[in-house]
């Protein structure tokens, strides 16, 4: 008896490679799927715009560089800073915040947003739902 | 010819101050389908609205003419003043939208057509119609702070100001709005006044007692509000708030630090003096609500209380029953709802009884609020349970 393959699902072009700049972001409404689109250095991400947490609009509020606690060798604490190689984007409900180059929640990993394959070719951008 | 996927790019790609309620919260339509929220009667009993876009009006009803032209002079020539003549409002308080990444907490800019109704009023509509909400119970934001004005003088005839501007220009404006109106509860005679004068009105469910820290709840002076209050059978809220300033907080260097202790410290204070003092016993059908404190701390409570209360009950000699008991017949409201550790939940729900004395809120607009869908989904619930925390249990509660 053969196993027949899960059918895959087509690469559909959602945006053009224009709508996506870099370190910007692009929210798509796919029919009842809604996705935010975001670039940095030159990698695309793509997310469902559902917060895990209480499925807020994930995508569609501020994106900011996580950020870090600097702690000298001897443990005193300097304050904080912005890490530029880590940048975020934060619910607008309840300010849970995920890392925008891997959808996870920034202090707890196993919360993590619902992502998508994306590719780009021709200047077109395409997700695979 | 085949038809593909419907693509458009989304008419909001940020969220900010300025964005519309319905816009805000256009998630929450999959929980109203997926739970069929339109059929459910939701009470919301601890919303807010902004009362600081209409300071200037409330200046104009505080009765003291010398401290009404102080504010005026104040708004008049302090540029910052407009907003906040006389108040007390905190300014660590304003780190509540986390950096500006939570804008509703920040400020509910939106266009609003000129109508017939106050701003806040089409701001409420929009909440609850977003939310399924049938009745929202609306509080003041800053002025929830007036507990901890240091000087009485000005706290007591100002909240009264609020309070009279309230109940004229934003009860009365839709039906599906009421409220506990605040006590202004360094002054027990005001406190009976604020009784009489909103406790005939249908909008007006009942009284409460904000943010306060340093009174205490068992002073023979507020007996006669008590016994106001349970003849007229009206229920008494405390709702907590934070504050940088307690003793325990002052060492505290993060407003998560303080936002996660205080409020639970301001309502465990007042409950313990509560219970250990008899009130229960020396006003049995007084019904009491403790408001927005999530509801970890309650079993903690319950435990604590009863413990110290067997080893020493000659401290507490009105006491009839374990503290927990009393605890269990009280009303919480629900939010912020801590759900990490669902079997901790779960005991806490059985420990207090919530089916039957669990009062939904939303919070709205508040950074930490909760949709319905909170008690919708908890999964040891069965519906009838969650239909009772939703609406039912504040239906009874308050006659609705």
């Amino acid at each position: 008896m053969a196993i027949s393959a899960r059918p895959v699902a087509p690469d559909i072009v959602v945006a053009r490679s224009t709508d996506v700049l870099e370190g910007r972001r692009h929210l798509v409404a796919v029919d009842d799927v809604h996705l935010g689109l975001f670039r940095f250095r030159g990698k695309l991400y793509a997310y469902e715009n559902a917060c895990p947490h209480m499925g807020g609009p994930v995508c569609q509020d501020r994106m900011v560089d996580g950020v870090l606690e600097r702690i000298e060798d001897d443990r005193t604490s300097r304050g904080m800073t912005f890490d530029e190689d880590d940048p975020h984007v934060v619910c607008p409900w309840h300010g849970f915040e995920f890392r925008i180059t891997t959808g996870e929640h920034a202090g707890f990993s196993k919360i993590r947003l619902r992502s998508f394959p994306v590719t780009e070719d021709g200047g077109e951008i395409r997700v695979r739902l | 010819m085949t038809n593909g996927p419907r693509i458009q790019p989304h008419a909001i790609q940020e969220i900010t101050t300025h964005t519309s309620t319905p816009d805000i919260l256009a998630n929450a339509q999959r929980d109203r389908e997926r739970y069929g929220l339109d059929d459910v009667f939701i009470v919301d009993v601890d919303s807010h609205h902004s009362e600081l876009a209409s300071w200037p009006e409330i200046i104009s009803y505080v009765e003291d003419p010398v401290l009404r032209d102080t504010a005026e002079q104040m708004m008049l020539h302090r540029p910052l003043a407009g907003k906040m003549a006389l108040s007390s409002y905190d300014p660590g308080l304003a780190l509540q939208d986390a950096g500006a990444r939570i804008p509703h907490q920040s400020n509910l800019a939106e266009p609003i057509p000129p109508g017939d109704d106050h701003r806040d009023v089409e701001l409420a509509r929009r909440a609850m119609d977003a939310m399924s909400i049938d009745v929202q119970v609306v509080f003041p934001q800053p002025m929830l702070g007036i507990g901890l004005h240091p000087d009485p003088t000005i706290a007591v005839p100002l909240l009264k100001a609020y309070n009279r501007w309230f109940v004229e220009h934003i009860l009365p404006k839709d039906p599906r709005i009421k409220s506990l109106i605040a006590l202004p509860f360094e002054d027990p005679q005001a406190c009976l006044e604020t009784v009489h004068l909103y406790g005939d009105n249908p909008d007006v469910l009942g009284f409460m007692v904000t943010s306060q820290r340093h009174a205490g709840v068992h002073r023979n002076e507020y007996m006669r509000l008590y016994a106001e209050l349970e003849e007229r059978g009206l229920p008494l809220g405390f709702h907590a708030g934070p504050s940088w300033k307690d003793t325990m907080t002052s060492t505290m260097n993060r407003f998560l630090s303080v936002h996660a202790m205080s409020f639970v410290t301001c309502n465990m204070t007042h409950m313990t003096n509560w219970i250990i003092n008899g009130l229960p016993e020396r006003f049995p059908n007084l019904k009491v609500i403790w408001i927005e404190s999530g509801l970890a701390w309650i079993p903690f409570m319950m435990q604590r209380l009863d413990h110290e209360y067997l080893m020493r009950q000659s401290e507490a000699p009105l006491l009839r029953q374990l503290p927990s008991d009393y605890i269990r017949q009280m009303y919480h409201t629900s939010q912020p709802l801590e759900v990490t550790d669902m079997k901790l939940l779960e005991s806490t729900f059985t420990a207090m009884n919530a089916q039957d004395s669990l009062l939904y809120a939303s919070d709205w607009p508040h950074w930490d609020f909760d949709l319905p869908s909170r008690i919708m989904n908890l999964p040891f619930l069965d519906r009838d349970a969650k239909l009772n925390i939703l609406g039912g249990n504040a239906r009874k509660l308050f006659g609705l």
